[in-house]
C-alpha cells in the first residue's frame, strides 16, 4: 500500500510481523502491542527501527513508559466513520509528547485528512494511484480553524487575541 | 446577537467551496453515493423518501430580519415555497436539487449561516433557551456559551466521527425551555458558592428508542472551564462509546452501562490533563462574544400600558393571545411575544415563504429586527413594547400566524412523519391537524389549559413524543398505521418520561382516544390543577380504565 508523507508517496521501510514471526534481522517492524509488552526489552536491544500497532480498543497509556524507545505507531480506521484513532493520535502526541511517526491505517481517506493532520497523523497509508494534488486540495480547503488541537496551527482564537498558539 | 468577523467569514465561506467541490466528485461519479452520504450530511443534507433534504442550522435559534428574509428567498428560488423549523431550532427545506445546494450554501453564507453539523455523528447545533437574555428570572446569558460551543465545535478533528450523534443544549434559567434532560449533554447555568457564574453538567439524555433523563455528571463546573469540560466528555465517549449498533451508540447507552459514578471518575481523570492542555478560552473571548449579547437601548417605560389593557378586554381574541403567547421581560414595558406555527390544520413548524418575509419585516417594525426559534417549532419575538403588542398581532392575524395557542393542546409538537422521511412508520402531519380541527375551540383549549401534545412517526422520537404530557408515537402494525399513546411525559426542569398506555390505536381511532383522555383529566381535576399535575397524582390507572374499560384493564 501506498505511503503518504508531507505531500508526496515515499517507499515504506516498515514490515508488519506476526507474534511468532522471527525478528532477528535488521528490517524496521510493526508489532502488536502484546508482543511490545511481552517482548520490549528484547525490541530494545534490536539494532533497527520498531513501531508498534494500536487497536481502537487499546490504550496508548500502555506505551507511556517506552515511547522514546518507539519509532512509530501505527494506528487504524476499520471505516472512516470510526473516529477513535483521533483521540488515540491526540494522546500521543499531546498528553505524552510522542516524537515519532504516526501512521493511519485502514480506510484513509482525503476528506478526513485535514483532521488527521490536526490530530497528530504524520504518514497516511492510501489507496494506489490517489489523485496527490486533490489530497493536498483537501488539506488545505479550510485555512482557519476554531480549537486548538495537536498541531501548531494558529487558531482563530488565538489570532483574535493576537497572542501566539 | 452574534456578528461574523473575517475569521468566521472566511471559515463558512471555504466550507461552502469545499462542499462544491465534494458535490462535483459526486455529479461526476468521482464519488461513490456511499462515499458522499458522510459528507454531505456533515453539511445537513440528507436523502429523503422523495427528494433531498437540506438542514440549515440556526445556532442557538437566533435569527436576524435578514437571515429569515433570505430564508424565504431559498425556499421560494430553490424549493417549493416553503419550510419546516424543527425541534433542535434547525429549519429544514424538504425539495432542494443537489446540484443546488452549493449555491443554497453560498447564500446562506452571505447572512452568516450554514448548515455545517446538522446532520451526521458529531456534536449538532447547540440549542439554547429562546428567552435568552430577556428572561427576568435568568441567570446568565445562555447564547454566549453557546456560541463559544458552537466555534469549538466546529469542524473538531478529533470529535468529527463520533459512534453517533452529540446534541448539546444549554439553559441559563431556572425554568427550562431546553429539554436540557433530554440531551447527551445538558448546561444548566447556575450560581457557585461564592456567587460565580458556572454549569450543573448534565450526561446521557436523550428520546429515541430508549428514552433516558440526563444525570449530573458534575455539579457545578467553574465557567471558565466549560471547553476543556466538554473535551473530556467527548474524548471518553469518542473511544469508549458503543459502535457495535447504532441504536446503543449514544452517550446515553454508555451512562447506562457503565454507571454514572464510573463514568464520573473517567471524565474527571480526562478532564484533569485537559485542563491543562489550552483547550479554554482566554477570558477576552469569552468577554468579546458576550458583548454581542449586550442588550440593546432599551426605552425607558412604564410598565403599565393603557391600551394594552383596554384592546384586552375589547378583543377577547387578543386577550387570550395575551394570556397565552406573551411572556413577561425583564425591562419594564416590554414583554416576550411567541407567534405560534401552529394555525388550526397547518403542518407544525411549517411556514410559507411570504409569511417568513412578513414575519421579518415585523420583527423590524416591532422586535428590534430579531427573532428567536423555540425548540415547540414557534417563533419568538423577545423584544416587543406592551404598546405596541396589539398592532403587532392584527399584522400577524393577516398572516395567519396570530394563533393564541401557545403550550396548548393545539400547539403540537410533530415531526415530518411519512408524508416526508424515509425512516417513518406512521404519518404525523395528518394526525396533528385532525386533532387541532377536534381542538379548535379556543375557549375549550383554554379550559383544558396547558398541555403538550408531542407526536412522533416512528421510535426515533423527533417528535419529543416521550416528552410530551401527552404523546403519540407511531408504530407500523401489518402495513398499517397505528398509534401508541402515552402519558405523563415532560420536557421542563421537572423532565419526566411518557409512559405507554395500552395497546396501540388505529388511524381513525386516535383522535377519539386523545379525547377521552382530555375528558378524563377534566373530569378528575382538581380546581387550578393542570394535566400533568392531575396525571402524577392519579397515575395512569384511571385514563387506561377509560380507553380500555375496568374489566379489560384488570384482566391485563
Amino acid at each position: 500500500m501506498p505511503l503518504l508523507k508531507e505531500g508526496q508517496i515515499v517507499t515504506d521501510p516498515w514490515v508488519r510481523v506476526e507474534d511468532d514471526a522471527d525478528i532477528s534481522g535488521e528490517t524496521a517492524v510493526v508489532v502488536s502491542l502484546k508482543r511490545w509488552l511481552d517482548e520490549a526489552e528484547t525490541l530494545k536491544s534490536r539494532n533497527a527501527p520498531v513501531a508498534v500497532a494500536l487497536s481502537n480498543d487499546q490504550s496508548p497509556s500502555q506505551l507511556v513508559d517506552d515511547l522514546d524507545s518507539i519509532d512509530a505507531v501505527f494506528l487504524t480506521f476499520p471505516a472512516y466513520t470510526d473516529g477513535r484513532a483521533y483521540s488515540q493520535a491526540r494522546l500521543l502526541r499531546q498528553r505524552y509528547g510522542f516524537q515519532g511517526e504516526i501512521r493511519a491505517t485502514g480506510n484513509v481517506l482525503r476528506d478526513q485528512y485535514a483532521f488527521m493532520q490536526r490530530c497528530g497523523f504524520d504518514a497516511y497509508d492510501v489507496a494506489e494511484g490517489i489523485d496527490l494534488a486533490g489530497w493536498g486540495r483537501s488539506a488545505g480547503a479550510m485555512s482557519e480553524v476554531y480549537q486548538t488541537a495537536t498541531d501548531d496551527v494558529q487558531t482563530i482564537w488565538a489570532k483574535r487575541q493576537g497572542t501566539a498558539a | 446577537m452574534y456578528k461574523y468577523d473575517e475569521f468566521d467569514e472566511t471559515f463558512v465561506s471555504e466550507r461552502v467551496a469545499q462542499f462544491r467541490e465534494q458535490v462535483a466528485r459526486r455529479l461526476s461519479g468521482d464519488l461513490s453515493e456511499d462515499e458522499f452520504r458522510p459528507l454531505r450530511l456533515m453539511n445537513g443534507l440528507y436523502l429523503q423518501l422523495h427528494a433531498y433534504m437540506l438542514r440549515v442550522a440556526i445556532p442557538y435559534g437566533m435569527l436576524s430580519s435578514a437571515q429569515m428574509r433570505k430564508l424565504a428567498e431559498v425556499a421560494r428560488t430553490y424549493d417549493r415555497g416553503y419550510a419546516h423549523f424543527t425541534t433542535r431550532q434547525n429549519i429544514q427545506f424538504n425539495w432542494p436539487k443537489l446540484e443546488d445546494t452549493p449555491d443554497i450554501l453560498e447564500e446562506l453564507a452571505s447572512v452568516e449561516m450554514h448548515a455545517i453539523q446538522t446532520s451526521g455523528n458529531c456534536i449538532r447545533n447547540v440549542t439554547a433557551d429562546q428567552y435568552a437574555g430577556v428572561d427576568p428570572e435568568e441567570i446568565d446569558d445562555s447564547r454566549v456559551w453557546s456560541e463559544l460551543i458552537r466555534q469549538w465545535s466546529s469542524l473538531h478533528p478529533e470529535f468529527t466521527f463520533l459512534p453517533r450523534k452529540f446534541k448539546i443544549a444549554v439553559t441559563g434559567s431556572p425554568h427550562d425551555r431546553t429539554a436540557v434532560k433530554f440531551h447527551d449533554i445538558g448546561l444548566i447555568i447556575k450560581r457557585g458558592p461564592d456567587g460565580e457564574i458556572g454549569f450543573e453538567v448534565l450526561v446521557g439524555g436523550g428520546l429515541g428508542r430508549t428514552p433516558m433523563i440526563g444525570r449530573t455528571v458534575r455539579d457545578f463546573l467553574p465557567k471558565q472551564y466549560l471547553l476543556s469540560y466538554l473535551e473530556a466528555i467527548l474524548r471518553v465517549y469518542n473511544q469508549l462509546g458503543r459502535r457495535d449498533n447504532k441504536y446503543k451508540a449514544r452517550i446515553k447507552i454508555l451512562v447506562h452501562e457503565t454507571g454514572i459514578d464510573a463514568l464520573r471518575d473517567m471524565v474527571e481523570a480526562e478532564w484533569a490533563s485537559v485542563k491543562e492542555e489550552g483547550v479554554d478560552l482566554p477570558d477576552a473571548e469569552v468577554d468579546r462574544v458576550r458583548s454581542y449579547f449586550s442588550d440593546p437601548e432599551y426605552l425607558t417605560l412604564p410598565d403599565h400600558d393603557h391600551t394594552f389593557q383596554v384592546k384586552q378586554f375589547e378583543d377577547p381574541t387578543f386577550g387570550r393571545w395575551v394570556r397565552a403567547n406573551l411572556a413577561p421581560h425583564k425591562v419594564p414595558g416590554y414583554v416576550i411575544a411567541n407567534i405560534s406555527l401552529k394555525p388550526i390544520g397547518g403542518a407544525p413548524g411549517d411556514a410559507t415563504s411570504a409569511q417568513m418575509t412578513a414575519i421579518a419585516d415585523l420583527a423590524d417594525k416591532y422586535s428590534l429586527g430579531e427573532m428567536r426559534v423555540a425548540h415547540e417549532q414557534n417563533l419568538v419575538f423577545a423584544d416587543v413594547k406592551k404598546s405596541d403588542a396589539y398592532a403587532l398581532w392584527k399584522q400577524l392575524n393577516e398572516i395567519q400566524l396570530g394563533t393564541p395557542n401557545l403550550g396548548l393542546i393545539s400547539d403540537i409538537i410533530a415531526c415530518p412523519g411519512l408524508d416526508y422521511c424515509s425512516l417513518a412508520n406512521a404519518r404525523s402531519i395528518p394526525v396533528a391537524q385532525r386533532l387541532q380541527r377536534r381542538f379548535a375551540d379556543i375557549k375549550r383549549q383554554f379550559d383544558i389549559g396547558a398541555l403538550t401534545l408531542n407526536i412522533s412517526g416512528c421510535i426515533n422520537a423527533c417528535g419529543h413524543h416521550h416528552a410530551g404530557h401527552i404523546g403519540i408515537l407511531g408504530v407500523d402494525r401489518r402495513g398499517e398505521e397505528y398509534y401508541q399513546l402515552t402519558l405523563g411525559g415532560s420536557a421542563d426542569e421537572n423532565a419526566s418520561i411518557g409512559k405507554i398506555v395500552g395497546p396501540a390505536f388505529s388511524g381513525a381511532e386516535i383522535v377519539d382516544a386523545v379525547e377521552l383522555v382530555v375528558e378524563t383529566y377534566l373530569k378528575l381535576r382538581n380546581s387550578g390543577e393542570k394535566f400533568i399535575e392531575t396525571y402524577r397524582q392519579l397515575g395512569e390507572t384511571p385514563f387506561k380504565n377509560a380507553l380500555f374499560g375496568e374489566k379489560q384493564n384488570a384482566a391485563a
